[in-house]
């Protein structure tokens, strides 16, 4: 409760603020002081402390599964306002209003991770989305942001509109008329027709949101068209905060029956892993292969909704920790050039060891290397999926997939340190050395969770 | 009257809603058919309660009664979503003089 109700709070605090603060760097450091704030608040109710008392009629249910996935979301979201607390600015001159709509898509996180009735999961949700669509399009003069914008509105609410059919349907289809997740829960039996129908427009809607193919067509164009650093924190903070919701609800749900319609996302999965990585081999701009990277890290988590166990649990966690960093890492110093391209990085390493070195971990662990975050968090997702036992060739699919995905992230590698670099192309790149120090903190939290995954993971059994 | 005519009434107006949405390419009738899906699934969740309220005992009746509240929270978050909605339509206004959606293929190349 504490998350929810001082994210709300911050974020109005942020929007009034907008009016009386005179620098533009003053926005920033209430962002910061806001995330700490909220962040420590969280930490105390996790450890049996809650500042607030509100009876909820069971509508939210506080778990320590939920409170440590808010933990993971706001140390990242920490991450990036002080890495990314200054490129706001270049976006338009309303900072402290885009920090508030930030801070609002935090609170429909917190939501997401505590959820205990379809109602609060529909409202999560659209809390998550709609100031994501407004972000996507702050900047105002860019045509491409607004197409992004208008394509994001039109597809969220199009696959709300699925989803909440879904809801109704199964709202229809379960005997006691109750929107509680854990009295959805039929045990063994057969799926009804009603509760079936129900299922499959619920993991369209997901699969909309979280940009799993065959519905990912939006997630290339969204991400690259809007504002580099909202699409860091869109294909970070907001991908991984749909996966955690939907967890919940089929884990808590749907987990009895789970073999009835695991078929669903072995499709979704293999198509997703296929789709997202093999095109992004053949992209030429960063930002553009960095979002359908997004895309095939989405079908490695769909894994952890495949096998619904307690390792997937784990695994997804340490899967959104590792991914949310490096992506916010590498998008940090994205941002920091003019020219996206991978051209744009020739010589890199020259030019900027320290910027090169961290980019090349960021990118080694989205990779999957040994002693990365990133092997670890693929090793558990996928060792999931095996201690289910089904379907065992999936796995072997992944394995290749990551092997594909190798090939695009290291032709960055390739261009930061063996090729010259291209006169004219992001020839400054300023940073300050907080920045610097920033990076090498970021990417030793990625080398720290490669070697001790426990660190993070043991805590969802506080 | 039974619940299957509210069952088919509703989807009626939700294929309606998706075959208008996926095929028109102004971006304000898209807007309506999303509208209508919302709303077909508000008759749903309607229809549902009732016949969960017949079929009730005490205990459940206040349980049944939900989806009529539930109907009320998409209203406010379709309004909130319109608001945005209509905004970013009129900045696209704004910036290209047409709110036709085709104008999304640019961003491909």
């Amino acid at each position: 409760m504490n998350a929810i109700i001082i994210t709300a709070l911050w974020g109005v605090i942020m929007m009034f603020g907008g009016v009386f603060f005179k620098k533009s760097t003053t926005p920033k450091f209430w962002a910061i002081a806001g995330i700490i704030i909220v962040l420590l608040a969280n930490l105390f109710e996790f450890f049996g402390h809650p500042f607030f008392n509100v009876d909820t009629k069971g509508m939210l249910k506080f778990d320590s599964f939920g409170l440590h996935f808010n933990t993971i979301a706001f140390i990242c979201t920490l991450l990036f306002f002080l890495l990314n607390g200054k490129d706001f600015e270049k976006i338009g001159m309303h900072v402290s209003e885009y920090f508030a709509l930030m801070f609002f898509v935090l609170c429909g996180l917190s939501i997401l991770s505590s959820f205990n009735t379809l109602l609060l999961l529909f409202l999560g949700i659209e809390i998550l989305s709609i100031p994501l669509y407004i972000l996507t399009g702050s900047d105002k003069r860019n045509l491409k942001g607004n197409e992004a914008a208008l394509k994001y509105l039109l597809m969220g609410a199009f696959s709300t509109g699925i989803l909440l059919m879904g809801i109704a349907l199964i709202y229809g289809g379960n005997t006691l008329g109750s929107f509680y997740i854990d009295a959805i829960n039929l045990g063994t039996g057969n799926l009804p027709v009603l509760i079936a129908g129900g299922l499959v427009l619920i993991l369209v809607g997901i699969s909309f949101k979280v940009s799993a193919a065959p519905f990912h067509f939006w997630a290339p164009d969204v991400y690259d068209g809007a504002p580099a650093v909202v699409s860091s924190f869109m294909m970070t903070i907001v991908k991984i905060a749909a996966f955690v919701a939907f967890f919940r609800l089929f884990q808590t749900s749907f987990g009895a029956m789970q073999h009835q319609w695991q078929m669903l996302i072995v499709v979704i999965t293999a198509a997703t892993l296929l789709i997202g990585n093999i095109t992004a081999v053949f992209q030429k701009s960063v930002k553009r292969m960095l979002a359908y990277s997004s895309i095939s890290h989405a079908g490695f988590m769909m894994f952890t909704l495949f096998a619904l166990n307690d390792t997937a649990k784990e695994g997804l966690l340490l899967y959104a920790a590792a991914y949310s960093i490096a992506t916010i890492g590498i998008f940090a110093v994205i941002i920091k050039m003019s020219d996206y391209s991978i051209e744009g990085f020739n010589g890199l390493g020259k030019k900027q060891p320290l910027l090169a070195l961290t980019a090349v971990i960021f990118l080694l662990s989205l990779t999957g290397i040994p002693l990365t975050a990133g092997f670890t968090a693929k090793f558990y997702v996928l060792m999931a999926a095996v201690k289910d036992g089904h379907q065992l060739w999936l796995v072997v699919l992944a394995v290749i997939c990551a092997a594909i995905g190798a090939v695009y992230y290291f032709k960055v590698i390739q261009a930061i340190y063996f090729k010259d670099p291209v006169p004219g192309v992001n020839d400054e790149i300023n940073v300050s050395s907080s920045f610097k120090f920033l990076l090498v903190v970021t990417a030793a939290l990625i080398i720290l969770l490669g070697f001790l995954p426990g660190l993070l993971i043991d805590w969802i059994y506080y | 009257m039974e619940i299957k005519w509210y069952i088919f009434l509703s989807l009626t107006l939700f294929c309606i809603g998706i075959i208008g949405a996926l095929t028109r390419r102004n971006s304000i009738i898209v807007f309506m058919c999303i509208e209508l899906m919302l709303n077909s699934v508000n008759l749903m969740l309607v229809a549902f309660s009732k016949m969960h309220m017949a079929g009730a005992n005490i205990l459940s009746y206040s349980m049944a009664s939900s989806a009529q509240i539930f109907v009320f929270f998409i209203m406010i978050v379709a309004a909130a979503e319109v608001s945005v909605g209509l905004a970013i339509i009129v900045l696209l206004y704004r910036n290209t003089r047409s709110i036709d959606i085709n104008f999304l293929n640019r961003l491909k190349n």
